[in-house]
């Protein structure tokens, strides 16, 4: 048991001062058809992989060999070989996908199809749509509780969180939540379920189980009218201990104490950032900025922004994978 | 089977009481017929129903968030046929105790809509007129307007033309007192952002119709003649009824751009748009009317929206609690134009962003960066506090 507990120091030690791993960084952009592969050690592009047209949501597959990318335009979802670098199949996902999860299963994507009022259930190995679930107008973002039992998808233009079981599909809840919701988040335990408003411009946080709201973050950005401040990709850290919330318009990335709600600080990044992503070991986050055509790296053990990389044209999505 | 059926609707019934027995809000459309405006090409849309069919998807769009919340809303349509009085409607309208209208009217029929007994126990949504003295003297409290005014469109054209430096403008000026009132607010908006009217021309040729065959040929000459003038940047044109702006591009003496009511457009909404999320309104639009979404279409959806963005908030359809708080600093209704749209409590317009269209893309949208305000971006557009007119 001691030797045991040496051990596990020791690698911890590794891992908390070793080299930054191997890490790559990718990138949908939108109005490129393409997603960029940022390599994480040099940050710079290393690789421009072409997709379908739109490409907004994007998401690693169990293993981490495979990046699906939801491409709204042609109306699937093209699966691209990380060690190819390129696309070798397509899923189908009902019209316009915009986000979508990956269920923990590794079997099943859920995918917010916004044109038609669907989230639609795709088998993988099958390429099948396997079961549609009724949701309200323009489903947009998705989240999968790291259990697996729930997924949560909202309905911008009905202002709902809709809470699906994962097994049976059924609607377990629909919570009114504020103006244009986008991206939601479960808290690693599941125990909190996060959304963003578009134009409220506020993070809510629901108890999962109760379904009562247990609190609200509000966002106030110096110099920027309430218009202006409007919350999108929602990023949790490994251990929930902090959230982050890219702000949109008001080119902030905001970082949240998930215990006491607190906005601790604000990083200034490249214009209009959509979402962000940590990276495994935590100590950085990118932000994907539509309007610069940038990504921004902030480090977070610092607490500063150290480097904008041009990565093409409308970056939205972002994910880290090895 | 059956049992389990029963037990389930119990169990809904005892989880959500309201679900039972939606609390239904009736919202009044008044539309009048109009006469068809002169098709001038063979792509022209012409819609009988325009605006009436951009109330519907607000009431559809409304009923998505109400029936999560028990809230039903329903439209009660009429179109005035032309012996008919915007009064008399009200006055029936008020009878069936309505608290909410779309008036989908000109400036006259609005205000003897304002003025029939009842219509103050009302809030009416402006959608079709733009004229501006109904948001300065002729204002009044019980009136929003959710189309934007002829000084808001002048502004976003104004701060987009001085933004490409396109600060020489020929106004050339059509006949109707319309195009007049379009003219002022062409010829404010230059002095507020800082372009100079080089050109001020009424517009004195007889409408014509281009469609005759080889009409091409007389509009060929007849144009570069009527814009015959010293050097300028860009011909803005006053021209509301489409008598002839459409007639101006690439036909002008001088190459240059044509902006105004034709040509490069400043509107409230376009089929053009896409953006922020818009790609799903028009096709949810384009599905239920078989046609492209117009300004007043965009209008009168806004005003339905506003009613159940307000109701869905407040969870309540209490009308004057409704009414208040779409006046009140909290109300932000999602536009599909990037932000939050409110109504200004000094004169009932609804603030929103100027789409700026060319006739197949999205050019821009005002308020263009740089055009700075106190409050927001979106008050250069249009009337401000300081200088409004309006007294309630």
């Amino acid at each position: 048991m001691p030797l045991l507990t040496a051990i596990l120091l020791v690698v911890s030690v590794l891992i908390s001062v070793g080299p930054v791993a191997a890490e790559t960084v990718y990138v949908s952009n939108e109005q490129d058809n393409a997603v960029a592969v940022v390599d994480g050690a040099s940050m710079s592009l290393s690789a421009t992989i072409d997709v379908g047209r739109r490409p907004r949501g994007l998401a690693l597959s169990i293993d981490k060999k495979t990046l699906f990318v939801a491409v709204g335009d042609d109306n699937r979802i093209d699966v691209v070989d990380l060690a190819k670098r390129r696309v070798v199949g397509q899923l189908p996902s009902g019209a316009d996908p915009e986000f979508f999860v990956v269920h923990p299963d590794g079997k099943r994507l859920f995918v917010a199809n916004e044109n038609d009022n669907l989230v639609s259930v795709v088998e993988i190995a099958s390429a099948k749509v396997i079961g549609n679930v009724d949701v309200g107008v323009e489903p947009e973002g998705m989240a999968v509780s790291a259990d697996g039992r729930y997924v949560a998808c909202t309905s911008e233009t009905t202002s709902m969180l809709h809470l699906i079981d994962a097994g049976t599909l059924d609607l377990v809840d629909n919570l009114l939540v504020d103006t244009r919701p986008r991206a939601a988040a479960f808290s690693p335990d599941a125990k909190r379920l996060w959304v963003s408003s578009e134009i409220r411009g506020t993070v809510t946080v629901f108890d999962t189980l109760t379904r009562a709201e247990t609190g609200k973050v509000q966002f106030e950005v110096p110099g920027i009218r309430r218009e202006g401040v409007q919350a999108v990709g929602i990023e949790m850290s490994r251990d929930g201990g902090t959230a982050y919330v890219a702000l949109g318009p008001a080119n902030r990335i905001a970082e949240i104490d998930t215990a006491t709600l607190a906005v601790r600080r604000l990083y200034l990044v490249g214009q209009r950032p959509w979402h962000v992503a940590l990276a495994d070991d935590q100590r950085r986050l990118f932000s994907a900025n539509g309007n610069s055509g940038d990504i921004s790296v902030i480090d977070l053990e610092n607490e500063e922004v150290v480097k904008s990389l041009p990565v093409g044209r409308g970056p939205w999505g972002v994910v880290v994978g090895p | 089977m059956r049992l389990a059926l029963a037990v389930l609707a119990l169990l809904l019934f005892v989880a959500a009481p309201g679900l039972a027995e939606p609390q239904t809000v009736v919202i009044g459309y008044l539309g009048q017929s109009r006469k068809p405006p002169l098709q001038l090409g063979p792509l022209d849309q012409f819609a009988t129903d325009d605006g009436l069919q951009g109330a519907r998807l607000g009431i559809a769009d409304d009923n998505t968030t109400g029936r999560f919340l028990g809230q039903h809303f329903r439209l009660e349509e009429r179109v005035l046929k032309p012996a008919e009085t915007a009064s008399d409607a009200i006055g029936q309208f008020a009878g069936a105790g309505l608290a909410f209208v779309v008036a989908d009217l000109d400036a006259v029929p609005l205000t003897q809509a304002l003025a029939a007994p009842g219509a103050e126990k009302m809030l009416l949504f402006n959608s079709r007129a733009t004229d501006d003295a109904l948001r300065q003297q002729d204002c009044r409290k019980n009136l929003l307007h959710t189309i934007p005014s002829r000084a808001m469109l002048a502004d976003g054209l104004a701060q987009y033309l001085v933004w490409k430096r396109w600060q020489r403008w020929f106004l050339l000026v059509g006949t109707h007192s319309a195009d007049q009132a379009m003219a002022a607010a062409f010829r404010r908006a230059a002095q507020r952002f800082g372009a100079e009217i080089t050109v001020d021309q009424p517009w004195t040729f007889r409408p014509a119709n281009g469609r005759a065959d080889t009409g091409h040929v007389t509009l060929q000459s007849e144009i570069p003649a009527a814009t015959q003038v010293a050097d300028y940047d860009v011909l803005v044109v006053a021209d509301e009824a489409d008598e002839f702006g459409a007639y101006l591009d690439d036909r002008t003496a001088l190459p240059r751009p044509v902006a105004g009511t034709q040509g490069l457009v400043a509107a409230g909404w376009s089929a053009v748009t896409e953006e922020w999320g818009a790609t799903q309104l028009q096709d949810r639009f384009r599905k239920q009317a078989g046609r492209w979404m117009t300004p007043s279409d965009y209008a009168a959806w806004l005003a339905v929206r506003s009613v159940g963005e307000a109701a869905t908030r407040l969870r309540s359809v209490d009308p004057s609690a409704i009414a208040g708080y779409m006046r009140g600093d909290d109300f932000l209704l999602p536009g599909f134009k990037g932000q939050g749209l409110s109504f200004r409590p000094w004169d009932g317009q609804l603030r929103q962003p100027i789409l700026i269209a060319g006739p197949r893309l999205l050019v821009s949208a005002s308020p263009q960066p740089g055009f700075l305000h106190q409050r927001t971006p979106l008050d250069t557009l249009g009337i401000d506090l300081e200088e409004s007119a309006c007294r309630f």
